[in-house]
């Protein structure tokens, strides 16, 4: 029996993870006279594969024709722009090479740009040498040619999963964080969704739950149709901003004998990038970086630029891929399970699909449970603002109606004190410093927080009215300042 | 707003600079520093060991700051605390933007600038360290920061990477707070700090300095749970069948320094690969017309006194432009790097026959051997100090204590102590216990004393800082 404690505990619909794909169906639903819940099990959203990717929004010649994945990916890469001038996040369309580096391979480019025609990517062109240098001269000289696509862009993938969740929430989705599932029972004509906080009751559930996403499939799915997701690890480099601007569109290599290349890229926010490696591993929840990983990286990006940076690198980081076994995405209903609908092996270009997986689910939970339109839904949402990026008067209005933007925190990002508040107080509000970070960019420079750590600290603990004790990196122990008498493992996963 | 002379950073190179122009005659100076209060990093520097040049004395961090707080009080300089320079552009007059919370977005017109903005530590990740990356990784300064400024506990089982000479500090800081530095791993065969620091922050504590080794990984997924730590060959690649795990809670990188720039780069003046500062001329001056740069910002000093050195030197080249003006830059000048200290302890030393004098930051190798009389017989001195120093380690070995008291009602939550003497070795757990369990009320200034005959040696426990009250 679901034993849910308080009524409302019980949803029309229930999403399980809060990534950017989770997000992106939860703001969609949102649109509709429908109760949501989002459950999440880490503390804040954002924490899993959409944390730890490219940041890339593909223009879509990559996917198999007829694939779930190509279908998204175009659509998704056309939503992206006016997504972002609605939810207030970077996007920039800076265009996408695939580079060439030997004559015998110029078919395969031929062949990836007839791929894109079908699925529906405009303007491609393949590009000569002196083409390829005149628009990025620190390409690797030994070019071949290339095939462009002006409709690839980067966008911050923490801003696009924020937003898109701070907005669902703002229309009335209720995120649960902190909240593991443990397990979901069909019961009556709905589910019982058992988690870490007690019961929850929904007429239908959304599997978003990126590399978790068998787990929770397996839990009401027949014998037969399991699913297996396996976590395929990618490591990146992040370079200084110096050297941001080192190229300008985002570099591919076209996949050879010797394997399928890395990416050399500017980050929406003028980093650069360079990644990922691809790796199948066991473990879903740590996701190191290794000393393979990392010089691999180094001698990889050699072939797309000829300078690489490597004394420019200010971190590195590692991210999962949720790999599914058939190839493409498993969006839809579990057979024998009506009302549990999968959003599985959602692997690149995930994020780039995520506005268009948003509707595509979306549309599903409406044929089989449909609802009115909710009125007085908020299409729009406003960022908190980037004093770094301002105009000098705007800068001046933001001080004066809050003296605490004229206190800058990160020194590198130059990120001020009113933008950590905003970053605390907004709904579905930080929480960490990770989170902190996230939506802000403090401790994300050069320095890597080793100056403003103690201060958001410091602010974190004050605003939330805690010891500077209890703030947290992020979820479970990730505990900063030990007490002096206690062992460290502490109590671990209480919700501040 | 319009000064003469303007200097960016109220740390001891900005503080040194403003004196010195203000001795040539310039009375209309701005000091614009981005903490709460004059002093830079010296102010978490609570060690002893500044100041032997400047002062002719031994003093902590701290203490070296507030002399030059107190002349800057006297002489009635005006400081913009807690306000950051944003952008700088060189000229007749320069251009400085700056903001804060009082005054918001503002621009400041100065005959010329003096860059004092310091420098900053290489992080984890350009180190390029493999593994996670969970809570417990911090670069040595801002956990020297959390002990010596909040009095918090970043740790409690510590591997340092890096032996500079914070690594060093932070070892034994971490040590007197109760946490167990379980080694100090350095890429390279000889440490990068100074002699001295290898034998009062390591050798006293027992903390192995494991040379040649570096981390080549990091686990835990939310708190640091342990690196692994290998041996590396002649090119510094980590020798794979050496990896060692060693459990932790807490990584201090102590890699390096880099001059902070950015305002210099916005400025346009032309920089040095080497020095990683801007380029400058023998008075100092970049090529941005009308801007100076002394201290940690124009290349990383071993020594403070150095820096006060330097910065004296900018002040008066910067006052003598405000003065005549003189356009021509001359020739390139590269500051005196001093050589990067290969800290090679003697293969083989007894330890307690041949010592490492702590006295000063030269660390002269000593040799002490008894004669039949009973005399002691000290060769390898090169001071008084050498010989008195060799002379009580051998028989009585004493040290000095620094830490932190916690304040109440302070505008700090801790002030930062010393002993007013040095104590026996052996009272060292006993004065830190004493210590720890002190407590003090705002105001407190430098030289009150909060524990009187601390462990019963005689000696006092005094204020190495001002805190003012909290009103």
């Amino acid at each position: 029996m679901c034993n849910r404690v308080e009524q409302d505990r019980d949803f029309d619909v229930l999403i399980i993870g809060a990534g950017v794909c989770g997000s992106s169906i939860a703001r969609e639903l949102s649109r509709k006279e429908l109760k949501i819940a989002v459950l999440e099990k880490e503390t804040d959203i954002c924490e899993g594969t959409s944390k730890a990717n490219s940041g890339i929004v593909h223009a879509g010649y990559d996917a198999k024709p007829g694939t779930l994945k190509a279908k998204l990916n175009v659509q998704g890469s056309r939503m992206m722009k006016q997504l972002s001038e609605e939810l207030d996040f970077a996007y920039r369309k800076n265009g996408a090479m695939v580079l060439c580096m030997d004559e015998k391979d110029k078919e395969k480019l031929e062949e990836l740009k007839q791929r894109g025609i079908t699925n529906g990517v405009e303007k491609l062109q393949i590009l000569d040498r002196q083409q390829i240098l005149n628009m990025e001269p620190s390409v690797n000289p030994e070019v071949v040619s290339a095939l462009y696509a002006p409709s690839s862009a980067v966008v911050c993938p923490f801003e696009l999963t924020i937003a898109l969740a701070e907005n669902a929430a703002v229309n009335g989705a209720e995120f649960f964080l902190s909240t593991e599932v443990t397990d979901v029972i069909k019961e009556g004509k709905g589910f019982c969704v058992k988690t870490s906080k007690g019961d929850f009751y929904t007429k239908a559930v959304i599997n978003a739950a990126g590399v978790y996403a068998d787990k929770i499939h397996n839990m009401v799915s027949g014998k037969a149709d399991r699913i297996s997701i396996t976590p395929r690890k990618g490591e990146y480099l992040l370079y200084d901003k110096a050297v941001g601007n080192m190229v300008s569109s985002t570099l591919f290599q076209l996949p050879t004998a010797l394997g399928k290349g890395i990416l050399v890229t500017p980050t929406v926010h003028g980093n650069l990038i360079t990644g990922p490696t691809a790796q199948d591993c066991e473990d879903k929840d740590v996701t190191p970086t290794s000393q393979e990983g990392i010089a691999q990286i180094q001698k990889k990006a050699l072939q797309s630029i000829a300078n690489v940076p490597s004394g420019q690198v200010i971190t590195s980081f590692a991210g999962l891929r949720a790999h599914g076994e058939s190839g493409d995405f498993m969006i839809g209903q579990v057979t024998g399970v009506p009302g549990f609908f999968d959003v599985a092996g959602i692997e690149s270009p995930g994020l780039s699909c995520a506005p268009a997986i948003g509707v595509y689910v979306a549309d599903l939970v409406n044929d089989y449970m449909p609802a009115a339109d909710k009125a007085g839904f908020v299409a729009k949402r406003k960022g908190i603002p980037h004093m770094a990026n301002l105009p000098t008067e705007e800068k001046q209005r933001l001080i004066l109606s809050n003296p605490a933007y004229g206190n800058v925190i990160c020194r590198c990002e130059m990120v001020t004190e009113g933008e950590i508040l905003d970053a605390i107080y907004r709904p579905l509000g930080a929480t960490t410093t990770d989170g902190v970070k996230r939506r802000t960019r403090a401790g994300m420079g050069r320095c890597q927080s080793g100056f403003c750590l103690p201060k958001v600290i410091e602010i974190l603990a004050r605003e939330l009215k805690v010891e500077e004790t209890h703030i947290r990196k992020a979820s479970g122990d990730s505990f900063y300042l030990l007490e002096e008498d206690s062992q460290l493992s502490l109590e671990g996963g209480e919700e501040i | 707003m319009k000064t003469e002379l303007l200097i960016i950073g109220g740390g001891p190179a900005g503080m040194a600079a403003a004196l010195s122009a203000y001795e040539q005659g310039i009375r209309d100076i701005l000091i614009v520093e981005r903490d709460r209060e004059l002093g830079g990093i010296l102010n978490q520097c609570i060690h002893n060991g500044f100041g032997l040049h400047t002062f002719k004395e031994e003093l902590t961090g701290p203490e070296y700051a507030a002399r030059y707080v107190a002349q800057i009080e006297e002489k009635e300089i005006p400081c913009l605390l807690n306000t950051m320079v944003t952008d700088l552009q060189g000229g007749n007059p320069c251009k400085v933007t700056a903001m804060n919370k009082e005054k918001g977005l503002f621009t400041i017109e100065a005959q010329a600038v003096v860059l004092a903005m310091g420098c900053r530590e290489k992080p984890r990740g350009a180190m390029n360290i493999a593994g996670s990356r969970p809570a417990g990784i911090y670069a040595a300064g801002t956990a020297q920061y959390f002990v010596n400024r909040e009095g918090m506990l970043p740790g409690k089982e510590i591997v340092i990477v890096g032996s500079g000479d914070i690594g060093l500090i932070m070892a034994r800081r971490m040590t007197l707070q109760g946490a167990k530095v379980k080694m100090v791993a350095e890429i390279m065969p000889y440490s990068g700090g100074l002699r001295r620091n290898i034998v009062q922050c390591l050798d006293d504590y027992g903390i192995p300095l494991k040379l040649n080794h570096t981390v080549v990984e990091i686990h835990g997924k939310d708190r640091v749970t342990g690196v692994t730590v290998a041996r590396v060959d002649e090119n510094l690649k980590p020798i794979a069948d050496s990896e060692e795990f060693v459990s932790c809670d807490t990584v201090l990188f102590s890699c390096g320094l880099i001059p902070e720039n950015e305002l210099s780069k916005a400025a346009g003046a032309d920089m040095d690969s080497v020095t990683k500062g801007p380029v400058v001329n023998a008075r100092l001056q970049t090529t941005a017309e009308g801007i100076f740069a002394c201290g940690n910002v124009l290349h990383v000093h071993d020594l403070v006194d150095n820096v006060s050195k330097e910065a004296k030197q900018a002040g008066y080249y910067a006052a003598e432009y405000i003065r005549n003006r003189e356009k021509d830059f001359g020739e390139v000048v590269r500051p005196k790097i001093p050589e990067k200290t290969k800290c090679v302890l003697p293969e083989g030393r007894d330890a307690s026959k041949t010592l490492i004098c702590i006295g000063c930051p030269v660390g002269c190798l000593i040799t002490v051997e008894e004669g039949k009389d009973g005399e002691l017989s000290i060769k390898g001195n090169t001071c008084k100090k050498g010989e008195s120093y060799a002379r009580s380690e051998v028989t009585a070995p004493k040290r000095m204590i620094t830490s932190f008291i916690k304040v109440e009602n302070g505008t700090s939550k801790v002030v930062s102590v010393k002993t007013d003497g040095e104590i026996p070795k052996d009272k060292i757990n006993a004065c830190m216990e004493e210590i720890k369990n002190a407590g003090c009320v705002a105001p407190v200034s430098v030289g009150d004393v909060l524990v009187k005959n601390v462990a019963g040696t005689g000696i006092n426990i005094v204020a190495t800082a001002n805190v003012a009250g909290n009103n």
